[in-house]
């Protein structure tokens, strides 16, 4: 029978079915933060079960960690507890910890890749719903909960129905200025927020083909802002050639075999899926949203919809924005370019192309936070944190930071973010706080003008 | 975890659309390392303004409305997947949601905590919610045997999908670690095959 890329990945990771129930999935490695985990690690030890695989686990701390003055003490109590609590845990059964400090630290859906722990046809989950930026790479990886996290501690596998199947395919050539973050907010815009739910995607055709690895991670990234618990893009010579070298991915002889079974990881051409969509690359502009969730997305030379409903309304409200209006020329106060959805070298190299030579505009306070110690030592290498502090940009550390405003880089209430983050939810950036989801390229030219302009048209 | 078989109670109802993790639950709130205490920031910032005065708007402040059920807008529990959600909400003394569609993570995290997320179609919703907004002393009468969701004062009965294997869960109180523990041998087989 043919399959899908999806329906060979997950096939091969099924241990047994449990008859009218979820299928018992293996699970290859497994990625922990210090938010999600410690009562997974409390409820293990309250029943006295072992964790079953340490070794297939790495841990980083990310979600709450200061991005200034890494060095010294976390000046917030709870949150110091908590990250030194995710030290304690790793220690005492054995698991590998990138904490503050060493050199391999960061968002983990960027570590994860970066360090080749992430490879072709595996299973990987994380209590973290942006797990699906794993999906690159041709992986089956979801977030999952903290009781599921307790489970795969205690089994190495986790419960769970197969999903349904759906593939968006994007043909065509992009335009000049958009950028792979525009290229799935158009398609959540398009399909909506909950269009995916009870769905794995598949993102295939040529748009994604000629992508790189990091805007195929910008995209899968996002699966989960239109339900789909996971993306995934089949891995080809693209994906062979960002693994090769990494520090945890298979070696010579190993890896060219791999690359063999990875090769095979495609979905067969006559292979069915449940839903498909398709679009075309040359509708696809540089886009903004302007309500509170990601699917309330528009082009920017398009205006806000005239929907109808409470729900609607309430959100429009929220943002202090009309129906009928457009973003162009809105003045905004600040800027954030980081989160596991565009914290990456790429991402950076595209904001500091823009920035070079100019300046931020007065009204701006603009925040550059890395992914990770690598991408941040690689921003060093280059010479663009010169750029970014010549400019006036704040450089900072790696963390999640603004995305989830968990430490305390928050937007202040009403006003206005442009972020290259993954939500726009009320108060996602701190209490009463507004963003405007958008691309590195369209934030880095929202700090030079402080407004919102078409980074294409200049 | 805590058995459920049925329930018989008063509802609130929140006819809001998309009601994401984050509202459920700040990131703030995230920096506890326990289970405990969570349902007094639930919907924390619809709930309380910014000097901690309750916003009376809010459906939770409405001394009117009250019970165990949770009946809110379509796709319900959307965004991160902050199990917190699930610990806040039933912290706060939920037993069920009801709603038209529940994003898949809150799900999960709902049923490992003996939190039962019943979906009824859309036309049920408006039904359920414009009563119970017009009656707040409305019953609802949940059997998870029988699988039956039920306001007999305005003649609704009907019958909701729950996955056979997570019903014998609840109804029993066992939870997803019991069974996956009890399957390590096989797991350990399919290791020795797979690698």
């Amino acid at each position: 029978m043919s399959k899908t890329l999806f329906d060979k990945v997950w096939d091969s990771h099924v241990v047994s079915t449990i008859p009218n129930g979820p299928d018992i999935l293996y699970i290859d490695k497994h990625l922990i933060h210090e938010v999600t985990s410690p009562q997974a690690f409390s409820s293990l030890e309250e029943r006295g079960i072992p964790i079953f695989r340490p070794q297939q686990i790495v841990a980083t701390a990310d979600h709450n960690v200061p991005t200034i003055n890494q060095h010294l003490p976390i000046k917030d109590a709870l949150s110091k507890k908590q990250v030194e609590q995710l030290k304690t845990n790793c220690k005492k059964h054995g698991i590998e910890l990138y904490g503050l400090g060493h050199p391999f630290q960061g968002i983990v859906h960027v570590i994860g890749p970066e360090l080749g722990i992430t490879q072709p046809g595996m299973t990987m989950v994380c209590g973290d719903s942006h797990t699906s930026t794993h999906g690159a790479f041709g992986t089956i990886a979801f977030g999952i909960g903290t009781s599921q996290v307790a489970q795969v501690f205690a089994s190495q596998s986790v419960l769970m129905n197969k999903p349904k199947s759906m593939r968006i395919n994007v043909n065509g050539k992009l335009r000049p200025g958009v950028q792979p973050k525009d290229v799935i907010l158009y398609i959540i815009a398009q399909l909506g927020t909950d269009s995916g739910t009870g769905y794995f995607a598949e993102y295939a055709g040529d748009v994604f083909e000629n992508m790189s690895m990091e805007g195929r991670m910008t995209v899968c990234n996002m699966s989960i802002e239109m339900g789909a618990r996971g993306g995934m893009i089949a891995p080809d010579e693209t994906t062979f050639e960002y693994v090769k070298g990494k520090p945890f991915a298979p070696k010579g002889n190993d890896f060219e075999e791999k690359v063999i079974y990875w090769k095979s990881l495609s979905t067969d051409d006559d292979a069915v899926f449940d839903h498909e969509y398709n679009f075309d690359a040359d509708e696809i502009r540089p886009m903004v949203t302007y309500g509170t969730n990601p699917g309330m997305g528009i082009r920017i030379n398009d205006t806000i919809p005239n929907l109808q409903g409470a729900s609607f309304d309430k959100s429009l409200s929220y943002m202090g924005f009309k129906k009928g209006q457009s973003l162009q020329n809105l003045e905004i106060n600040h800027v954030f370019i980081g989160s596991c959805t565009n914290s990456r070298i790429e991402d950076f190299r595209a904001a500091a192309a823009y920035i070079k030579g100019k300046q931020k505009a007065k009204n701006i306070y603009a925040l550059i936070v890395p992914g990770s110690q690598q991408v941040a030592k690689q921003i060093v290498d280059e010479g663009l944190d010169k750029v970014f502090t010549d400019a006036g940009f704040n450089l900072r550390q790696p963390g999640c930071s603004a995305c989830l405003a968990m430490n305390e880089d928050k937007i202040p209430a009403g006003e206005y973010c442009v972020s290259t983050s993954n939500r726009n939810f009320e108060g996602r950036q701190g209490q009463g706080s507004r963003t405007i989801l958008a691309s590195p390229v369209m934030a880095a030219a929202a700090a030079i003008a402080g407004k919102i302009i078409d980074p294409s048209q200049y | 975890m805590e058995k459920f078989t049925s329930l018989n109670t008063t509802a609130v109802p929140l006819s809001i659309e998309n009601v994401d993790t984050d509202q459920i639950i700040p990131a703030r709130f995230l920096k506890a390392t326990d289970r405990k205490g969570f349902g007094s920031n639930l919907f924390r910032d619809w709930r309380f303004d910014k000097s901690n005065e309750p916003i009376p708007d809010f459906i939770l402040n409405n001394p009117l409305y009250g019970g165990k059920i949770l009946v809110a807008g379509n796709n319900f529990g959307c965004g991160s997947s902050r199990e917190h959600a699930a610990w806040a909400l039933a912290d706060y003394g939920f037993k069920v949601i009801i709603s038209s569609f529940f994003a898949d993570i809150f799900k999960g995290n709902a049923l490992n905590n003996g939190l039962l997320p019943i979906q009824v179609s859309p036309e049920i919703l408006q039904q359920l919610l414009s009563t119970i907004e017009n009656n707040p002393s409305t019953l609802l009468t949940i059997n998870l045997e029988e699988q039956i969701l039920a306001v007999s004062s305005a003649s609704i009965q009907v019958n909701f999908e729950i996955n056979s294997y997570k019903k014998t869960c609840l109804i029993n109180g066992y939870d997803d670690i019991d069974y996956l523990v009890s399957q390590q041998s096989a797991i350990e087989q399919f290791e020795s095959i797979t690698t």
